[in-house]
């Protein structure tokens, strides 16, 4: 959001790429919308108003980079990683660190621009969806620094895999409320949290953690999370002297890919390349790649690739990596799959867990799972792409809460 | 004149409401939902919902998520969810029967393709949760060429601004959600629904259902007379639950007690007072 005029849907070059969605929401005409029940419409439309006006309010934006500098700690830094790249004897390889970022991931810029907004909404209650735990941090955290009630709906299953994330909640101040619908993972604790929502919409706002949901959500989290590829920007440029050439990024729902894939979406020197988490295999029936292995069809308020069953039933993803067990991904992702715009591929558990070591013992940083599978991607086409190739992967989180999950796989007891 | 406009206008005739109980398809398996399905207008119903179960009912309480649940276990799909209405047609061409449920599975199913078998099997109209005007072109044109009523969800959060616009893309009734929630968690007052029926009556013409929250014979005798008629869905699907035993399997109990339940709704509908407004 670093220009608010250039990111509205009224757009004035026609030939961007930058100004979908239109204004139903849907992004080259087919995915995104706004799929909910009646009941949250008006919600959803009342929302889309005040997002507007906000975008446009150059107070707000001055609030938004006052919290974000001096709380968030942005810039985060880009760092050239050189082990890493005379290791693999290729690309020359950066890592945006939003690692670095408070609270340990990118989540936090979406949530800090959501609860600014939630405040200006009058809204005293804030509930929220979280897979590993990043987004429900991240949310009890700026609830706890504006002292707003904070309720996180957690699948029972990553409540389980993620014990560290669920204490820092409770520590927080949120109430975290393990959801035990289906696999007890992501896509049923985002269930749970339209159904708190729809329950209580007086005092209630809806924080969603990805560029995924109804519109204006992923336009909305896509614009908070477009920092990342603005800043990275501008960082390869003071550093190098041009564009990267390269960007890659992990993608659950996608909202750290598509926050640093938006500013270069009309470079189209700039390959951008989504990482989705293959599980066991692409084709072992245990993944969590919704565009490489799902087809469109409609969930959570959008349409947008699905993995489901030859009758439209939504099928269990698999993961390693609880952020990324989503059986879904960001309409805008969706979009720039079908016009060919950015590439997606797959990385498996155990290439991430290969990933997530070397990364740190070569860089002395500790990725979360999530961001391994992009540091994995790039790893693998680093040493087939020549020296002065730019190749930036986007850090998004810090491994820390993978430490039981990881040390599980390997064998140890801590 | 359509199944659910005969039906609406006859017991209009006759100064009552309608009773509306819902099933969920294959709860707890095809052959005792159709066995409901079937006894179902003796019983008293006087328009049937049939629920086309979805992995991922997100305005639904936990009374109808486990139902769908039973019935995905029991193998529903779209295809035989209408097979079910095909053999019902063949006993009965007058309950109008509505489909309610998720977008996901009809669209899978193909849009034209899904309205198509579904007037051909007998089905009158179709609720899709998820599906707002705002989006609802992808369905409309197949809807209306196949005589298929779409209807239309009007919440307490409808503005009246947003009304003229949902009723001007509804058809056959109106179906107040009487709660801000989901399905089978609380009840509107009837101090609520008499503020809030006159309210879409101004804008509309069709016959108005309340649903939501109508769980007892005395809330459904009250909301079919404040309105003109009243859906029951969770009361009757957690009874449905209590009688299956402890595999989920139909017992002697399944199809008596949820058929009672309807008749004391019938009874206490058909002995309301005249039509409140």
């Amino acid at each position: 959001m670093a220009d608010p005029k250039e990111h509205g849907t009224s757009a004035v070059h026609s030939n961007s790429l930058r100004h979908q969605p239109d204004e139903r929401g849907h992004f080259g005409g087919r995915h995104g919308g706004r799929f909910v029940a009646e009941t949250l419409m008006p919600l959803i439309l009342e929302l889309d108003e005040a997002y507007k006006v906000a975008k446009a309010d150059p107070a707000f934006r001055k609030e938004l980079d006052y919290y974000l500098k001096d709380y968030v700690g942005r810039p985060s830094p880009l760092w050239f990683a050189q082990r890493m790249t005379e290791e693999l004897g290729g690309a020359k390889i950066f890592l945006k660190r939003e690692e670095l970022n408070h609270t340990g991931s990118h989540k936090l810029n979406n949530v800090m621009g959501q609860i600014l907004l939630a405040r200006r909404m009058g809204r005293t209650r804030i509930v929220a969806e979280t897979g590993a735990g990043q987004h429900g941090v991240a949310t009890a955290t700026v609830c706890a620094l504006f002292g707003l009630k904070c309720v996180i709906y957690m699948g029972a299953t990553d409540v389980e895999r993620q014990k560290p994330n669920v204490f820092r909640m409770r520590l927080l101040g949120a109430e975290v409320v393990p959801v035990t619908s289906g696999a007890g993972t992501l896509k049923d604790a985002m269930n749970e949290a339209m159904r708190d929502w729809v329950a209580n919409i007086a005092d209630t706002y809806m924080l969603i953690g990805t560029v995924a949901g109804p519109h204006p959500y992923p336009a909305m989290v896509r614009d908070f999370q477009s920092v990342i590829g603005t800043e990275t920007k501008a960082q390869m440029k003071a550093a190098e002297g041009r564009l990267p050439d390269v960007v890659v990024a992990a993608i659950g729902g996608g909202s750290n890919a598509m926050g640093i894939f938006y500013p270069f979406l009309d470079d189209k020197s700039v390959r951008l390349i989504g990482v989705e988490a293959a599980g066991h295999g692409l084709d072992s029936g245990k993944t969590a790649a919704s565009i490489e292995r799902g087809r469109p069809g409609v969930l959570h308020g959008n349409r947008t690739y699905l993995l489901q069953n030859a009758d439209g039933q939504i099928e269990e993803a698999h993961s390693i990596s609880a952020g990324l067990d989503y059986p879904g991904v960001g309409p805008e992702h969706s979009w720039l799959h079908d016009i060919g715009r950015a590439e997606y591929v797959g990385i498996t558990d155990n290439e991430a867990l290969d990933a997530f070591q070397f990364c740190t013992r070569m860089e002395g940083i500790i990725p979360a799972l999530e961001s391994a599978h992009a540091v994995a991607y790039a790893a693998k086409i680093a040493p087939t792409l020549s020296k002065d190739t730019l190749l930036v992967v986007n850090l998004s989180g810090r491994g820390d809460k993978d430490i039981f999950t990881v040390a599980e796989h390997l064998g140890v007891k801590l | 004149m359509s199944r659910i406009a005969a039906r609406f206008k006859a017991l209009a005739a006759q100064g009552r409401g309608a009773l509306i109980p819902y099933l969920e398809a294959y709860d707890p398996d095809w052959d005792t939902s159709l066995e409901l399905l079937r006894k179902m207008p003796a019983a008293g119903a006087d328009l049937i919902e049939i629920g086309m179960p979805f992995s991922d009912p997100s305005a639904d309480g936990p009374v109808i998520q486990a139902a769908a649940r039973r019935g995905l276990k029991a193998g529903a799909t779209l295809a035989g969810v209408l097979d079910m209405v095909t053999d019902f047609r063949q006993q009965d061409n007058e309950t109008p029967i509505i489909l309610m449920g998720y977008l996901n599975p009809v669209e899978s199913y193909g849009y034209e393709r899904f309205c198509r078998d579904a007037a051909s099997a007998g089905v009158d109209g179709l609720i899709l949760v998820d599906l707002p005007p705002e989006e609802a072109d992808v369905l409309a044109p197949f809807a209306k060429a196949n005589k298929l009523d779409i209807i239309r969800l009007v919440a307490p959060t409808t503005s009246d601004e947003r009304l003229p616009y949902v009723l001007s893309h509804a058809s056959g009734f109106v179906y107040y959600v009487s709660i801000t929630g989901i399905t089978g968690t609380r009840s509107a007052t009837t101090h609520d629904l008499e503020a809030a029926i006159p309210r879409l009556r101004k804008v509309t013409k069709l016959p108005i259902a309340i649903g939501f929250g109508v769980r007892t014979p005395q809330q459904a005798a009250n909301a079919s007379s404040i309105a003109d008629g009243a859906v029951v869905a969770s009361a009757l699907l957690s009874t449905l639950a209590e009688t299956l035993d402890d595999k989920g399997r139909a017992t002697a109990e399944t199809l008596p007690r949820v058929l009672a339940q309807i008749e004391d709704l019938a009874k206490a509908v058909r002995s309301a007072d005249g039509k409140a407004v």
